[in-house]
């Protein structure tokens, strides 16, 4: 695997997978929301300007709102996910994958602005590059962790061909690749997926167009297939 | 099993929990109640066959499904209700106090630092004014010095209208309370930035105060500070308390590891920044409404404002001993 997976043992006895989500996905997710932000404001600017100094004082109390508790209220109530981080794909949640809770997401969007220092965010990128889990000083004190929620991919298709059982027995590793091979083989091209089938001769006896073939059979016999 | 077996055994659970799923992960606000029976049973069985699909080695495409289903599931399962209004309520009344007393060496600290810099810088300039120079530059100097000056006439007599003194509130809650919040977050420096934040205003405060007494000013300065100080004064001390524990648990982390003193050091200041937010804002408020007004004469000015102050200290020290079973719950 990869070494931005780690293993999260729940309550349940189980392992779950979840990926960390790395420096630029995070950057890209925060300026999706400055540019929003930016919007609302100058939107707000615009259209409180008409209502003189009462207006001048709402803004400037929107600005504060928008200023200090946009990701948090964001993070809190809608699943970890600022509009940012929901067109990344990446959400917020506490260090044991539970929906992030006030004072851990005020914690570490307030401490943003030592994240901040000395300029652009230099200290937070630092302490990212530092961290295994990719934390920004922000995500240390609060105890919290930026992934990603995977959207589900399309299930893969299955090829309707016949079935026929492995020449060899396979130990459960190897199963396991011919059947990843099979699910992914639509994102690979016609050659490439030859070339990889051709790495089994010595065992399948078959070659290019034909290997390929063979394999779909015996992944179609592996998974149950009749 | 083989895996085809596996997936039409159990698909239509899967999918079932899926939707349930879906229905959950809506805007908390927006979203019709879920028809949430018979959750944890489901999230159990994806939980099993995750594991099982694990342990068999099916293909990776089905793990990932399931991967994703019960982390979806955890996510659900393990989040914390609350009821926010009934938090706020008891936050009020009994956790922030209790906080308050209990980092009392902390508060103590900033306290001292605060309105210790702020009394000798006042002291200070009151003997020697020309100190206030450096600290505001001239034009500033003149500026307030004109603003407070009794012979003014228009500080005293223009009546400003709601419309100014909702704008000044508006200045008010984004200048005071973003200071606030400043002075918390920029403990993290070790307690630095905290420390500055606390000496920094403490001597400009003072600086001011000192200067202005000199002049005499006193009947103009006083009877405006007063009330609202002892909101915004108070809030600042904390938020300096705040900062400070924020940075001390990072610079002595004592039994437990760095990381973690940080993370217990945020948690536990948590409950003094909320206290400040809910301090500040009383303090824009009265500020802007109170404090301004030229319709309250001074002896009423001082009179409220001593009790204002009178009011936060008792609320500080004293708030809701009688319920110290409930302060201890509201504090964790």
């Amino acid at each position: 695997m990869l070494d931005t997976y780690r293993k999260l043992e729940t309550p349940e006895n189980i392992d779950l997978d979840i990926q960390v989500a790395g420096p630029l996905v995070r950057c890209l997710a925060f300026t999706i929301d400055s540019l929003i932000r930016t919007a609302v404001q100058i939107a707000l600017l615009i259209a409180l300007a008409l209502l003189g100094k009462v207006g001048m004082a709402l803004w400037l109390i929107s600005t504060f709102v928008l200023e200090w508790f946009y990701p948090v209220l964001f993070e809190v109530l809608n699943n970890g996910q600022t509009p940012g981080k929901k067109a990344m794909g990446i959400a917020v949640v506490n260090d044991d994958s539970t929906p992030v809770s006030w004072s851990a997401s005020i914690v570490r969007n307030f401490l943003r602005i030592v994240d901040f220092l000395p300029i652009g965010y230099i200290a937070g990128l630092i302490s990212m590059i530092l961290n295994q889990d990719f934390k920004r000083i922000g995500d240390l004190a609060a105890g919290t962790i930026v992934i990603f929620r995977e959207k589900q991919q399309a299930a893969p298709q299955w090829p309707a061909t016949d079935s026929s059982p492995p020449p060899v027995a396979l130990n459960l590793k190897q199963q396991r690749a011919i059947l990843s091979f099979v699910e992914r083989r639509n994102s690979l091209t016609h050659e490439r997926q030859e070339e990889l089938a051709n790495h089994l001769q010595s065992v399948f006896h078959h070659q290019n167009q034909e290997a390929v073939d063979y394999i779909l059979r015996v992944a179609t016999w592996l998974r149950g297939g009749r | 099993m083989k895996q085809e077996l596996f997936e039409s055994h159990f698909r239509a659970i899967w999918q079932s929990f899926e939707t349930t799923l879906d229905e959950l992960e809506q805007f908390r606000q927006l979203r019709k109640k879920a028809n949430v029976s018979g959750f944890s049973d489901q999230y159990r069985q994806v939980c099993h066959h995750l594991a099982l699909a694990q342990e068999r080695q099916y293909s990776p495409y089905l793990i990932d499904r399931l991967n994703q289903l019960a982390l979806r599931g955890h996510q659900q399962l393990y989040q914390s209700h609350n009821n926010i209004l009934y938090n706020i309520v008891h936050f009020i009344l009994v956790g922030f106090p209790a906080t308050v007393r209990r980092e009392f060496t902390f508060i103590w600290v900033a306290s001292l630092l605060f309105f210790g810099s702020l009394l000798t810088m006042a002291a200070l300039t009151y003997y020697n004014p020309s100190l206030i120079y450096s600290v505001y530059p001239e034009g500033a100097v003149r500026d307030f010095t004109e603003m407070y000056d009794p012979a003014n006439k228009a500080f005293m007599q223009e009546q400003r209208s709601a419309a100014d003194d909702f704008s000044m509130f508006g200045f008010y809650i984004k200048n005071n309370i973003g200071i606030g919040f400043q002075t918390f977050a920029s403990g993290f420096v070790l307690g630095v930035g905290a420390l500055f934040n606390l000496l920094y205003n403490g001597i400009v405060l003072g600086a001011v105060m000192g200067y202005l007494t000199e002049m005499g000013f006193t009947d103009t300065f006083f009877p405006f500070v007063i009330g609202h100080g002892a909101f915004e004064l108070t809030g600042i001390a904390i938020a300096g308390a705040a900062g400070l524990k924020l940075g001390f648990g990072l610079l002595c982390p004592g039994r437990l590891s760095r990381k973690q003193s940080l993370i217990k050091a945020a948690s536990e200041a948590m409950p003094l920044v909320y206290g400040v937010f809910f301090l500040l804002l009383i303090a824009a408020f009265v500020e802007a409404f109170w404090s301004s007004s030229s319709y309250l004469s001074n002896t009423a000015k001082y009179m409220a404002g001593g009790s204002f102050w009178l009011l936060v200290l008792s609320y500080l020290s004293l708030g809701y001993t009688g319920l110290n079973r409930g302060a201890q719950r509201g504090s964790e």
